[in-house]
């Protein structure tokens, strides 16, 4: 049989699934193993124990500087400023995104001007925002909301306008006004589309937080890992990066749950 | 001058000219089927009665004063397809309309006034027999459901005018015969005039009042685009037609029975009466 007819069971799914996760720990273990042979205080691919006591360290021990728990207190910096970031820039997003994709004379002033803003690299404006809004929290928030928002506004306001002619038309037969025509015929039908993209844009958005956060910050995820990275503290720097996937991964299943639940009927066969 | 009545209408893109010189009176009540090969302008004439595009050049007037320019709830509208909303519910798609017109600020009622549009939009789904439907989406109803849905949908706007673009092209021929069933009975009981834009003949023969072919006179390839489509045929079916009133031959007869040789007639037809394939039968016959 052909390659491209070959499927897997359910169980051999799982399995893999899981195979490169496993291919990769132990490759990781290997070599572990082979560089401490070779050289005990080696820091670069630390052991699984003492990755396991610097996890206590960070998490179950509180500084003795501050009486915090590192990694909590850490957590809870970055979690704020990426949701108080992605907050408002999908709130941004949906009004702008809404207007462009429903009123063509909002369309005519506004969509050039988003997609040229949607090109600036974020990145390159991290040093103005700094200037501009100083180094504490409101900088590294609007570094995520100008990411993460022009990008979400230009795909939102592309799925309006994929809606087909005939449901306006059907709307306005209809009786409905513009406004109406946005809230109950636009709005519903692009909401699972934001929750989508902005799911995609979960990676960005950590990017940009963590770029903040290295450059200035007293905490934070990324400011822990930029931090530890001058003690060459790998056994420190791998558990953290895994938290922070870890975080993204289980926001993205949120959002994924999130949009079956209130959107029932994207899932099913002939909906868009 | 009661009914639709189109003066002089033309419709051209750029230099392309769709539709030339259009004048017809189409009186109320009436059931006209709209005709013709493929891009000849039946659906832009369509679009230009329900207001979705303008007139190049002429004027349409209801009962004497000119039809708005862009749609509204004087004018129903079921197309093949994308007549109903995905994200809504069947009974929340019938109620839609009047949820609209009677709450402009949010598009929603509650309450009592509720209650009573829900009990009017079910009596409407029993009505085009969608009814038990009620709580699944469209992805989850038949194409031929999903048409009788969105009837219902424009039904309960009560429109004047109820403008069909190929609404039953897309359905197989035991289902279009019943929806043409429900859409005489339909026509018989209320209120509206129906334009419909079809490509199969028999549809309109079986439906309308009065069938108008659209097609251009001019052909030659350079002569395509500056000469648009015009009204070739005027067809009044005889014996005419009324709404609400029965006529010689329009006794609905249910498809299940509407099949010779249930009767036992076998001329006429290929088909045996009990299905058997005689013995002595050589299949692919010969010669």
């Amino acid at each position: 049989m052909r390659w491209i007819n070959q499927r897997p069971s359910k169980g051999a799914q799982v399995v893999l699934a899981c195979l490169p996760f496993v291919l990769l720990g132990l490759a990781y273990l290997i070599g572990s193993a082979v560089r401490l042979a070779d050289n005990p205080a080696d820091k670069l691919l630390p052991s699984l124990q003492s990755m396991g006591r610097m996890i206590e360290v960070m998490a179950l021990t509180p500084d003795k500087r501050t009486g915090d728990y590192l990694l909590w207190s850490d957590t809870y910096a970055s979690l704020g400023r990426l949701w108080a970031g992605l907050g408002i820039a999908t709130a941004l997003a949906l009004l702008l995104g809404l207007v462009i994709g429903v009123l063509p004379v909002a369309r005519a002033v506004l969509s050039p001007f988003v997609a040229f803003v949607s090109m600036v690299p974020p990145l390159a404006l991290l040093p103005i925002l700094f200037i501009v809004l100083g180094l504490g929290e409101v900088s590294k928030i609007a570094l995520i909301v100008i990411g993460v928002a022009p990008i979400l506004a230009r795909d939102l306001s592309l799925a309006a306008l994929a809606l087909p002619r005939e449901q306006i038309v059907k709307a306005e037969t209809l009786s409905a006004s513009t406004w109406l025509i946005a809230i109950r015929v636009v709005l519903p039908q692009i909401m699972p589309r934001l929750i989508d993209s902005l799911r995609l844009q979960l990676g960005p958005a950590f990017l940009f937080l963590i770029a903040a956060e290295a450059i200035s910050s007293d905490s934070g995820l990324g400011y822990r890992i930029f931090l530890v990275r001058r003690y060459l503290s790998m056994d420190v720097i791998f558990p953290y990066v895994i938290w922070i996937t870890l975080l993204a991964v289980v926001m993205d299943l949120g959002l994924r749950v999130l949009r079956r639940r209130l959107y029932p009927w994207t899932e099913l066969e002939g909906a868009r | 001058m009661s009914g639709l009545t189109i003066q002089n209408v033309w419709k051209e893109y750029g230099d392309q000219v769709v539709l030339e010189n259009i004048s017809l009176s189409i009186a109320p009540r009436s059931f006209v089927a709209l005709v013709g090969p493929s891009g000849c302008g039946k659906t832009t004439f369509l679009r230009m009665l329900l207001g979705q595009e303008v007139p190049t050049r002429g004027r349409i007037d209801w009962d004497g004063t000119a039809l708005p320019p862009e749609p509204g709830p004087e004018r129903g509208v079921v197309y093949q397809r994308y007549s109903v909303f995905p994200h809504l519910t069947v009974l929340q798609n019938v109620m839609m309309g009047p949820e609209m017109r009677q709450a402009p600020l949010v598009g929603r009622v509650f309450g009592p006034a509720r209650r009573k549009l829900a009990d009017e939009a079910r009596a409407m789904l029993t009505e085009v027999g969608l009814s038990g439907a009620e709580a699944k989406y469209p992805a989850q109803l038949s194409g031929g459901m999903q048409q009788r849905l969105a009837l219902a949908q424009a039904l309960m706007m009560r429109p004047r005018i109820l403008l069909l673009d190929e609404p039953f092209g897309a359905l197989d021929p035991g289902i279009r015969a019943e929806i043409h069933t429900l859409m005489r009975r339909l026509w018989n009981e209320l209120p509206m005039t129906v334009v419909m834009v079809t490509h199969d003949l028999r549809e309109a023969f079986t439906l309308a009042t009065r069938i108008i072919a659209f097609d251009r006179t001019r052909n030659r390839p350079e002569e395509r685009l500056r000469y648009g489509a015009t009204i070739t045929k005027d067809i009044a079916i005889w014996p005419p037609r009324r709404a609400g009133a029965q006529t010689l031959y329009d006794a609905d007869i249910p498809p299940s029975q509407d099949d010779l040789t249930a009767f036992g007639l076998t001329s006429g037809t290929t088909r045996l009466p009990d299905g058997d394939i005689p013995d002595d039968a050589t299949y692919p016959p010969h010669g």
